[in-house]
């Protein structure tokens, strides 16, 4: 039950939004005066948008980026910064630690799948050191010594082997991703509760996830609508699948 | 009598160069590394000749209403109110405003630098985005038109005002000042002198970096900077493409992932032509002036690249106004919104006429005799036309610094450039 919650609860609000994502009536162009400049007008007709991403979904998406921007408001935020007055910096490092070391076992397994062998190698000997010398995890000493930290996970596995990206996708409470990514995710989570499952007491494992998406929030400077873009949307969507375009080719 | 003014000419043109003399005596063994002018705007100071600054200060960030009563337009819904920064000291301390440059926000990285050399020296600062900002010109521009050098600095004193309304019950305070880089240095002028008439701040040094003279002569500048792009703007897609893939190269080679001087990584790997530099500095003032125009567009309803009635909703499709506004220059937005805009308001005075009054030489006189404004500039800055660098030495006289490199705004984290930047403010006692 534990970690299910959030993803059926996801599942249910992403129903919600794709019923009620019918746009309204779109409003009639013909109907207005034609503007100083116009794209049909001053683009030549080979050019293509390259910021461009392919998103049929994007009444929806652009409906669960406006809840995950008020979720962000109105609860995770708040908790973040609850969190970063009330623990201590160096436990907070030290969670941020250990869940980066859970991050890197996630790493050694999918580039096992992409036959990468240095990558496997120097996750390896991170999960090692900071498993050991680090105190379980909770310092990371293989960074303090320069190990190389690369950051793989299934949606990329299915990338090298060349599953495209699919439709562009909001996910309630996570994010931009895409369709290849989201579903990524699954095996990932897995794999992370199994090892959960392994090393940790029954109330912990429970709550962890809490944890993790605290630490993952606190660790991110992006804040909705203060990007400076006013087509916020399309240059976060245009970002992201870039990232994930470099994040693969790496 | 024409031997008099030749004679006065003689002596003023060699008191000139006895100062410039002297400026540039100042400068000698500059030490900042990029001697081309484009690398220098594009890559900054690497982290090795920065001055060393906190990495942490108390640099928070908050809201204010500036206009309670207005409220903006559906599809810009998120812009009520404006944000902006602030790094206060416990006890009494002079206070310092910092205007950002075009397009740039009141947290970018040039205003964090400046916030943090001045919170150490002892500042209060208050750090505000250039009118330019699209959260700017949202909650705190009176027209949504940003550009006009008065009606700017209008919009800016009301919002320092606002803000210190809010302050003055938590921070004691011993002076005003003012600084700003690129258009915020031209904000602060102007500013400043709207400050000798409203006298709510009576600011004690005011310190423009890298400004341009004329703004029309920038902006042309810059367009014609992305018409660089190789095969004409009509490549402007192919040559992004390129970018993203020279980039994903330098990605895939580094350890780390972006950090403090990818960009400098990036330059050294990518190899790029002048022109191509040039193009990159023209695209990204342009990527960031299209969400200006846009916003102004909407809250003019000017029919610029959204049709005049038209009423764009919270999740309108946005795409092709972003496509078009990346394909048009400032110098458009200046003819085809702003000018048009004006001169409703102004229907006597010509387009010649507007573009001077947007310059530093409409106040060259004020400038003159304002022993209080300084300036920090480059003698290769790419926002320059070919002898307006002149203007500075002949108006400022010694107050001020001109470096012999540095592009536009490219050598503002610099040892040399901090250090000077702190003694404008603290020599005379601000401190």
């Amino acid at each position: 039950m534990r970690a299910f919650t959030l993803p059926r609860c996801a599942v249910l609000i992403l129903a919600l939004l794709t019923g009620a994502c019918s746009t309204g009536p779109q409003p009639q162009l013909q109907n207005f005066a034609e503007p100083t400049f116009t794209l049909e007008r001053i683009r030549s007709d080979d050019a293509v948008d390259v910021a461009s991403v392919y998103d049929p979904w994007e009444g929806m998406n652009q409906r669960i980026y406006n809840f995950n921007y008020h979720f962000d408001q109105k609860v995770f935020l708040p908790v973040v910064r609850g969190w970063r007055a009330v623990v201590p910096r160096f436990i907070r490092t030290g969670i941020h630690n250990w869940f980066n070391n859970i991050r890197d076992i996630v790493t050694i397994a999918n580039s096992i799948l992409q036959l990468a062998p240095e990558k496997t190698f120097e996750s390896s000997g991170r999960v090692i050191v900071n498993s050991t010398v680090g105190l379980f995890g909770f310092i990371d000493v293989a960074s303090k010594l320069d190990f190389p930290r690369p950051v793989e996970d299934f949606g990329q596995t299915l990338g090298h082997w060349g599953v495209g990206k699919g439709p562009y996708l909001v996910v309630p409470f996570l994010g931009p991703s895409n369709v290849r990514d989201a579903l990524g995710k699954i095996p990932d989570l897995l794999l992370i509760n199994t090892v959960n499952d392994e090393v940790l007491s029954k109330p912990l494992r429970a709550t962890v996830f809490l944890f993790d998406a605290i630490d993952t929030r606190s660790n991110l400077s992006f804040r909705y609508h203060e990007t400076g873009s006013a087509f916020e949307y399309d240059t976060v969507r245009w970002l992201i699948s870039t990232k994930r375009d470099l994040d693969v080719a790496k | 009598m024409k031997i008099r003014i030749l004679t006065r000419r003689l002596t003023a043109f060699l008191c000139l160069s006895l100062l410039s003399g002297l400026v540039s005596a100042s400068v000698e063994n500059y030490g900042y590394p990029f001697t081309n002018r484009y690398v220098a705007t594009v890559v900054g100071t690497p982290a090795e000749n920065s001055a060393k600054l906190p990495e942490s200060i108390p640099f928070k960030k908050q809201r204010i209403e500036i206009f309670p009563d207005r409220e903006p337009p559906e599809v810009l819904w998120y812009g009520k109110e404006l944000i902006y920064s602030v790094a206060l000291q416990k006890k009494k301390s002079p206070l310092i405003f910092l205007i950002a440059g075009t397009g740039a926000a009141h947290n970018g990285g040039k205003n964090t630098n400046m916030a943090r050399a001045f919170y150490q020296a002892g500042f209060h600062v208050v750090s505000i985005s250039s009118p330019t900002y699209p959260n700017f010109v949202i909650s705190a521009s009176s027209s949504g038109v940003p550009g006009h050098a008065q009606h700017d600095a209008e919009d800016l004193y009301r919002v320092m005002e606002t803000i210190w309304g809010k302050l003055q019950k938590k921070i004691e305070v011993s002076s005003f000042n003012l600084t700003g880089y690129s258009l915020g240095a031209f904000n602060a002028a102007f500013v400043s002198q709207l400050d000798e008439e409203r006298q709510t701040f009576n600011f004690r040094r005011v310190l423009m970096i890298n400004p341009p003279v004329s703004l029309y002569n920038s902006i042309s500048l810059l367009d014609r900077m992305s018409e660089n792009i190789p095969g004409g703007v009509d490549n402007f897609d192919k040559f992004f493409e390129k970018l993203v893939r020279a980039f994903t190269e330098v990605y895939k080679e580094s350890d780390d992932n972006v950090g403090d001087d990818f960009l400098y990584k990036a330059y050294e790997a990518l190899d790029l032509k002048n022109e191509e530099l040039a193009a990159l500095i023209g695209v990204s003032f342009r990527l960031s002036s299209s969400s200006m125009v846009f916003v102004s567009d909407v809250i003019s309803d000017s029919g610029y690249a959204k049709p005049k009635g038209l009423v764009l909703e919270r999740y309108s499709d946005l795409g092709p106004y972003r496509q078009v506004l990346n394909r048009t220059g400032f110098t458009d937005y200046y003819h085809e919104l702003f000018f048009p805009y004006y001169r409703d308001e102004t229907p006597d005075i010509s387009r010649d006429d507007f573009i001077d009054a947007v310059s530093l030489e409409s106040i060259a006189d004020y400038l003159r005799g304002s022993e209080k404004i300084w300036v920090m500039h480059n003698a290769d800055d790419v926002i320059l036309e070919p002898g307006e660098i002149d203007f500075f030495p002949e108006v400022f006289g010694e107050r001020v610094i001109i470096y012999p490199r540095g592009g536009h705004c490219g050598n503002m984290n610099y040892t040399d450039n901090v250090a000077h930047m702190l003694d404008v403010f603290t020599q005379g006692g601000a401190l």
